[in-house]
């Protein structure tokens, strides 16, 4: 089936030359980075821009590079330089587990983790890794240039900060103070493509911080702060677990849909809680099973 | 509006004048007429339309047509060399890993990606290269056979 939409095409070779590109076109425009969601939604009739702003021609946007103890991505980083990255495995491992459990090859080969965020769709598998890790977005407009923490990012299904005008330039991860560990568990009803029936990344720091964070199961992919105070600075003993897992329904508002109920996605999230937890510290300590093993 | 763009469709270049909204897949198949990429879900659901992109697995049917502008495609037809099949075709073949072979062009290229990334795949590496590869016909144990077949007579 073609896409049926007709629209002007724009290969940039700036940053700046896609916000003038962008600001002439008026709101009616969609960036081109991967393109994996966006050609699909180009086929569905889901979006009808008079403009697409291909980015890929723009030097410098595939970097991933360590400044200090930040990570920056680039916004042309795919999924699968995560999972070749030798920063990501020595310094934020979680971002290699997420990676490998998005999608297909094909699809990492091509997606972007910054088009992943700006997609912003609720199952989005960025999404509850850099919320744990208080990422923040690098953002370019008419006004000049802002940063978006990540908690402000998510405003709603494919809804995001991002004004009309304004294109994301990178993103900054903080790697937390070793040690730490950290997990990513997705459920999904088989490996391969399908999206994410419901997803928690846990972070413990060497004092017993914990981030949560829940993707899936709401409107938007959202930290679990109540679950998180509960935790905070205490020992995991059968107890704490079990009091954080009965905090796990009031941090989430799961919907049924054609992947999953909203009470199998509830009491899923509960499990993988109670599973998330102990495995996070296990890895911090030296004893966990290697990133990118499933545990669900 | 017409754009002007030039691929390379397994080492043959293509100049072709392109709309903004072709996707990839069909004009490898309807204007280079390299039918090996299939259409299927296109949705990058099932894998049929993989191509190598530059050298690396892609869904062609998530790709504008445009975007292929000075880069490199091979398809299932640009495997062979000379006429010859592959030795992981050839396993394929020995090892009745396809049955309508609907799958089998995606297959093929995700696997030859795989063991030249990967030369020593375990049978878990094979199922997670091709997971979004799917087959409606075999249950997949004779390709993942095959291929890591092929991983090992390419070590021996
Ligand atoms: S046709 Fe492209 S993934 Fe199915
Ligand atoms: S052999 Fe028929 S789909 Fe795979």
């Amino acid at each position: 089936m073609a896409i049926a939409h007709q629209f002007a095409y724009q290969k940039v070779a700036t940053l700046d030359e896609a916000v003038e590109a962008i600001a002439r076109a008026g709101p009616d425009v969609r960036i081109l980075a991967g393109g994996t969601d966006l050609v699909p939604w180009l086929r569905d009739d889901a979006i009808h821009p008079d403009l697409v702003v291909d980015i890929k021609a723009i030097d410098g946007l595939d970097t991933l590079t360590r400044e200090g103890d930040h990570l920056f991505l680039g916004p042309l980083v795919t999924f699968s330089d995560l999972l070749t990255s030798d920063l990501v495995r020595d310094h934020l491992p979680i971002l290699f587990e997420m990676a490998d459990t998005v999608a297909s090859p094909g699809i990492r080969n091509r997606a972007t983790v910054i088009g992943n965020i700006c997609s912003a769709v609720p199952s989005c598998d960025a999404g509850p890794t850099l919320l744990v890790l208080n990422a923040s977005i690098a953002v370019l407009g008419p006004a000049g240039a802002r940063t978006v923490p990540i908690e402000e990012w998510f405003l709603g299904p494919r809804k995001t900060a991002l004004s009309s005008g304004e294109i994301v330039t990178g993103l900054s991860i903080p790697i937390p103070t070793p040690p730490h560990g950290a997990i990513y568990l997705k459920l999904q009803r088989y490996q391969g493509e399908d999206l994410s029936q419901a997803g928690i990344t846990v972070l413990v720091t060497g004092d017993n911080d914990f981030r949560v964070a829940f993707g899936a199961v709401g409107p938007i992919p959202a930290r679990a702060h109540a679950i998180e105070e509960a935790l905070k600075g205490k020992d995991l003993t059968d107890g704490l677990i079990a009091e954080a897992v009965g905090l796990v329904a009031g941090a989430i508002s799961p919907i049924t849909d054609m992947r999953a109920t909203k009470e199998y996605r509830a009491r899923i999230c509960e499990v993988m809680l109670e599973r998330g937890l102990p495995a996070a510290i296990a890895r911090r300590d030296g004893t966990g099973p290697a990133y990118g093993t499933r545990l669900i | 509006m017409k754009l002007p763009i030039t691929m390379t469709v397994n080492g043959e270049t293509w100049p072709l004048d392109v709309e903004p909204n072709d996707v990839l897949l069909d004009v490898i198949r309807t204007r280079v007429g390299a039918k090996g990429a299939k259409i299927g879900c296109e949705r990058g659901d099932c894998g049929t339309c993989t191509v190598l992109f530059d050298g690396r697995s892609i869904r062609s049917c998530l790709m504008l047509a445009v975007e292929a502008d000075g880069h490199e495609i091979i398809t299932v037809e640009g495997i062979p060399e000379n006429g010859v099949l592959s030795n992981l075709q050839d396993l394929f073949i020995s090892h009745n890993s396809f049955q309508c072979g609907f799958c089998a062009p995606g297959i093929v290229l995700g696997a030859h990606e795989l063991l030249r990334d990967n030369p020593n795949p375990s049978r878990h590496d094979v199922q997670h290269a091709l997971a979004g590869n799917l087959c409606r016909c075999t249950g997949y144990e004779p390709i993942i056979d095959a291929v890591l077949a092929a991983a090992e007579e390419a070590r021996s």
